[in-house]
């Protein structure tokens, strides 16, 4: 009976080479990871070039892409301050990457047989993101500040004795941004993704019980919509806290405290 | 113990973490309503605050549910 079979949740997120085949000689090979990640290039890049017509009315696809570089540049400056539009094109790049990697992920393409991977639920690709975010707040920082820019680890306004507490404190968590940053758009990707498969296996097994299963099947599917629309809200919340962080993150370096 | 119930035990025991945070989740939110409605001028512009603050608080969970996963399907 099918019911019995196993949940295997962890197979979506498993990559596999589309053409090539990997090995210990051949460490290079067209992953669907790669592929979805063109995917996305082209959909990223249809989606700026229709908005970047520069037409006197705008259109709908200009006022989305307006309006979306419109929103980072006012958070970039309020976090950062005037010369925070220097850093808007990573700020953006990485939030509208999250952003369409998020929803192309969370699209319902497996009904025509294509299964869509999700780029950001592995966390080579967040975390190398996280590791670019960081990169830049060490390089700005040593840029603009030399040496002096490890007093941002020396809190001010308080007693030497809390001062040296607060010290070691401040550096451990700045040296867990990068985990941090890198963590959150993986796991949230991740978790919603088993959350979704291991409930549509419920709908699945609830029909193959028959009975009272079909209540089961019903409920499981009301639930599985309602967990893929809060994933739409996941994945927009979980880009911008992505580009809202590194612009703090990046506040840090440039104008210390 | 069988291994197998083992982790499934621990697993579940690791979800609660999760309970934790969507607690830390709801406070977030239920403090900024409560200021909201006091101040509803100065609400919006505290909205990186109350993303911020719940990435925070939301984080905590997602590990939570990490170490579960990974307890989970270790082998």
């Amino acid at each position: 009976m099918a019911a019995t079979s196993k949940i295997d949740p962890m197979h979506q997120f498993q990559i596999e080479p589309i053409v090539g085949q990997l090995g210990p000689n051949n460490p290079f090979a067209f992953t669907n990871s790669a592929l979805w990640m063109m995917i996305l290039l082209a959909l990223i890049t249809g989606f700026m070039l229709l908005g970047m017509r520069r037409e006197l009315v705008p259109g709908r696809w200009q006022v989305a892409a307006e309006g979306l570089v419109g929103a980072l540049d006012s958070m970039v400056t309020t976090s950062i301050g005037p010369q925070g539009r220097t850093y808007l094109p990573w700020v953006f790049s990485a939030f509208v990457f999250i952003l369409f990697a998020n929803f192309v992920g969370s699209m319902p393409f497996a009904i025509t047989g294509v299964h869509p991977f999700t780029v950001t639920s592995q966390f080579t690709i967040t975390g190398a993101m996280a590791v670019i975010s960081f990169l830049i707040v060490l390089g700005v920082g040593f840029w603009k500040h030399g040496l002096h820019f490890f007093s941002l680890f020396w809190p001010q306004g308080m007693p030497v004795a809390l001062k040296l507490l607060i010290a070691p404190i401040e550096f451990i968590s700045f040296l867990v941004r990068p985990f941090s940053l890198g963590l959150r758009p993986f796991i949230a990707m991740f978790a919603g993704h088993i959350l979704l498969e291991v409930f549509g296996n419920f709908i699945v097994q609830g029909i193959n019980a028959g009975g009272g299963g079909y209540i089961v099947s019903v409920l499981c599917f009301l639930f599985v919509a309602f967990i893929n629309a809060l994933e739409l809200l996941v994945g927009a919340i979980q880009a911008y806290v992505f580009a809202l962080l590194t612009s703090m993150y990046i506040n840090d370096a440039v104008n210390l405290h | 113990m069988e291994l197998a119930s083992a982790q499934v035990i621990g697993a579940g025991l690791a979800a609660i973490g999760v309970g934790a945070a969507a607690a830390g989740v709801g406070i977030v939110f239920g403090s900024f309503l409560q200021g909201a409605l006091r101040n509803p001028a100065a609400a919006d512009g505290q909205f990186p605050r109350l993303i911020f603050g719940f990435a925070a608080a939301e984080l905590l969970g997602l590990m939570a549910f990490a170490v579960a996963m990974i307890i989970l399907y270790a082998r």
